[in-house]
């Protein structure tokens, strides 16, 4: 398995194989297209830009062009084992809604995002009173698609009050990278945070 | 035949037609005892006959997709921008076929065929046909042809209700169904457009009931009403704003009921062109067929109930500005596939084209298209 991103090889381990799986705005296919060939897993990947749209068929795999702001009407109550939502939670525009909407589709949710709580990050803004640019969120403020930025304290946070038990934690960096500090301090030294969750059972 | 294209057409192309003697029996109860349907072939079916791909046509569509007739034919087929060496749907790898549909009049048994109990030809009396109907009878085609599976059967507009109807139908015998700008029922807006198309037809004095060919003459006042509402409707207000706007003929207004917008001009051209091609009762068939298809409630059950019957991969494509089959109509396709978790892939090409944005050369539609072609290309034999 050689695959583009640190976050994807977390979710491939987290995905149970032959289970049907959506992905929320799934780019190029990359992720869906290991999933099914490593361990049989069928679905469909929601994405919405015309390129990726072409590259998606190109891999093989289902791709369904719509917006996600718009939610996931279509898709009837748990009809997914897993939805996944990797480096779009923060460019959406409801991300609460959306996560909802994951568990309504889903048995179980992951989402990755970029930790705004990163050291890189906090040094930037705290020191250098500027809005942070590096490898994680390599866009200018005023250009960046990222409009919900969060740490992982921040997320964990919304799924308390929404109700939703977080299964699994993990922060990773891009290259990664691991040792002692992004275990003890998840929140300052990952650059990618991973959690897979679900809804709290009643 | 134009220069400019002989590099990249399929060049000069002949009709066949087939003869069936069995008879078959209709939706609406009739049967018709013998019927031919004329097709055309372009591209090799390869050694193992896995390649061949059907091509389905829309309400004013015919059997010619592609190329030219004789050396100064002005028009190459309705599909020549997609059809060809090189395409998207590739004559070069694929062999494709185009079929008139039952009732057409581009030489298929339609009214305008002699009706061999009379010896006239069958005008109103020509049953009604439904899309069930014309998917069986290109059934019995795809036999005739030695054609076990298609690769893809492909329809844009009626033509993508068909590639719907075939899955229903015949789930075993396509691979891929690609179904584009096309909708699994009618609404009711959509109806009325037709009843206004119908009803200036068989309000014409000409019509004769039908019977206007005993008259020697054709409905041509309905018809070109018809044809101008039915066209407009498969533009969009920006892409005629865009062409016309309010653009005249001549630099001054004349304060008459002549041509004065370039858009009545435009208009009436279409309906100059359609009167000497098309025949008014097959008009009046084939808007019967998109009005009755509806294959959810058919079955008394709902779409993705009937398509849990389908096993092709699906391709659904919609187009932003087409108002008449809108993206949402192609949403409900979709969720009635994937609640069956049958392979579809979805694409919503941003065009302001309004609904006749399938028959033109899109970046987007060709490129997304055309990648999904070459997916069923590697799966066929070389």
């Amino acid at each position: 398995m050689n695959l583009s991103r640190s976050d994807f090889q977390v979710i491939c381990d987290w995905i149970t194989p032959n289970s049907h799986v959506l992905d929320l705005g799934c780019g190029n296919g990359e992720l869906l297209s290991e999933l099914s060939k490593s361990q049989g897993v069928s679905g469909y990947g929601i994405e919405i830009d015309d390129k990726n749209i072409s590259r998606c068929i190109k891999a093989g795999i289902n791709v369904i062009q719509r917006d996600l702001d718009l939610g996931l009407s279509d898709f009837d109550e748990e009809s997914f084992d897993f939805v996944i939502l990797s480096l779009t939670l923060q460019a959406s525009n409801y991300p609460h809604r959306l996560l909802g909407e994951m568990l309504r589709v889903g048995a179980e949710g992951i989402v990755t995002f970029p930790n705004f709580g990163n050291i890189t990050s906090r040094i930037q803004l705290g020191l250098g009173g500027r809005m942070p640019v590096n490898r994680t969120l390599p866009m200018e403020w005023y250009n960046t698609p990222n409009v919900h930025l969060c740490t992982l304290k921040d997320f964990e946070e919304l799924c308390e009050k929404l109700d939703i038990e977080i299964l699994e934690r993990r922060a990773v960096t891009h290259d990664n990278k691991t040792g002692p500090g992004l275990k003890l301090f998840p929140n300052l030294f990952g650059e990618i945070a991973l959690y897979r969750f679900r809804k709290k059972p009643a | 035949m134009p220069e400019v294209q002989s590099q990249n057409t399929v060049g000069l192309v002949e009709s066949s037609t087939f003869l069936f003697d069995q008879p078959l029996a209709l939706a609406c109860g009739e049967t018709l005892n013998a019927y031919e349907l004329a097709y055309e072939t372009y591209g090799k079916l390869n050694s193992t006959g896995d390649n061949a791909i059907l091509v389905c046509h829309a309400l004013s569509g015919t059997h010619h997709l592609a190329g030219y007739y004789s050396e100064d034919d002005p028009k190459p087929g309705w599909w020549e921008n997609l059809v060809g060496p090189g395409k998207v749907i590739d004559t070069n790898r694929f062999f494709v076929v185009g079929v008139n549909n039952l009732g057409g009049c581009h030489g298929s048994t339609g009214p305008t065929t002699i009706n061999p109990d009379t010896d006239k030809p069958y005008g109103p009396d020509f049953p009604m046909v439904t899309v069930t109907d014309w998917v069986e009878s290109q059934n019995r085609l795809t036999t005739k042809l030695g054609i076990e599976q298609w690769a893809a059967v492909i329809g844009g507009s009626l033509g993508g209700m068909q590639v719907l109807q075939w899955s229903i139908d015949y789930p075993e015998r396509l691979r891929h169904a690609i179904v584009i700008a096309a909708s699994s029922k009618l609404t009711a807006q959509n109806i009325a457009f037709n009843e206004v198309a119908r009803q200036a037809i068989r309000t014409d004095p000409d019509f004769h009931d039908g019977h206007y060919y005993e008259h020697n003459t054709i409905p041509e006042k309905g018809l070109r009403i018809a044809r101008m509402l039915g066209h407009l409707t498969y533009l969009s207000d920006d892409i005629m704003a865009e062409k016309f706007g309010r653009d005249l003929r001549e630099d001054t207004i004349n304060f008459d009921y002549g041509i004065e917008f370039q858009v009545e001009s435009y208009l009436r051209h279409q309906a100059d062109r359609f009167v000497g091609t098309f025949d008014a009762n097959t008009y009046l068939l084939m808007t019967k067929a998109l009005d009755y298809f509806d294959p959810a409630t058919e079955a008394g059950s709902s779409l993705s109930a009937v398509l849990s019957k389908a096993c092709a991969d699906f391709f659904v494509l919609s187009f932003t500005g087409d108002w008449r089959f809108s993206p949402q109509r192609s949403h409900e396709i979709v969720k009635a596939l994937h609640d069956n978790d049958l392979n579809v892939s979805y694409a919503e090409i941003e065009s302001h084209h309004g609904h006749d944005a399938f028959l033109l050369a899109l970046p987007q539609y060709l490129s997304v298209f055309g990648t999904y072609m070459d997916r069923i290309t590697s799966e066929c034999t070389k």
